[in-house]
């Protein structure tokens, strides 16, 4: 099971923060959080938010193992 | 170093003990950020990291500005959680040798931290709360490191 957190809006917008969700693929985990929620599958592909696997930010598709820790990362603002 | 917290920090004393015991450095130059009120519209600013990621990441950036500006050390502290208008939201101190490394360093330090650290921040009011992205200018601030690399 892969474990699935969400940050700053997307979290608000998804009401839930972290999940417990088995996927062999990123890109299968989009598609099953997209079917189960339209809204947060349209925001996970916004412009701006990135991906970390493992804390470490991956672009394109890849697989997930048991435990892989996906982290949804909208635009960033500190300071 | 590079320190996240929750609790409220007094950026005086932090100053005097990155201070303390420099005989050599020569320059110290620090910048705080404080929570604003935007006359009434913000109560609370709230700020969410990535435990690890965040540190991870402004370490890398650290390093970076270190090895570029010539810097003997750096020191980034910033709040997560809530925090009322006047409380300092992020101290970064650099020191170098000379004054100039110190001021770009701690500049450099800030326009990145304000565009691509990784915090998410929430202003909270009377009329709800909202996320707050960067803007055109933060990005083009932190532009500006990249034309000073290509002149």
């Amino acid at each position: 099971m892969a474990r699935v957190l969400l940050f700053g809006r997307l979290s608000d917008l998804a009401g839930w923060r972290e999940r417990e969700i088995d996927s062999p693929f990123l890109s299968a985990l989009r598609s099953r959080l997209a079917a189960e929620d339209i809204d947060l599958g349209a925001a996970l592909e916004g412009p701006g938010v990135q991906v970390a696997l493992d804390q470490v930010i991956v672009r394109g598709d890849a697989p997930l193992s048991a435990r892989t820790e996906v982290a949804f990362l909208p635009p960033m603002s500190g300071g | 170093m590079i320190r996240l917290t929750y609790d409220p920090f007094d950026p005086g004393a932090l100053l005097s003990e990155f201070c303390r015991g420099r005989s050599e450095v020569g320059a110290v130059a620090t910048f705080t950020g404080i929570a604003r009120a935007e006359e009434g519209s913000t109560t609370t600013l709230e700020l969410e990291a990535y435990p690890g990621f965040t540190e991870a990441e402004i370490g890398k950036i650290a390093g970076g500005a270190q090895v570029r500006f010539g810097l003997e050390e750096v020191l980034i502290l910033h709040r997560v959680g809530k925090i009322p208008p006047g409380e300092p939201v992020v101290f970064v101190a650099t020191a170098a040798r000379h004054r100039r490394a110190a001021f770009e360093g701690c500049d450099f330090l800030m326009d990145y931290l304000k565009s691509k650290a990784p915090f998410w921040k929430k202003e909270h009011g009377p009329d709800g709360a909202r996320w707050v992205e960067p803007r055109p200018e933060d990005h083009a601030d932190l532009a500006r490191w990249d034309k000073e690399i290509s002149t």
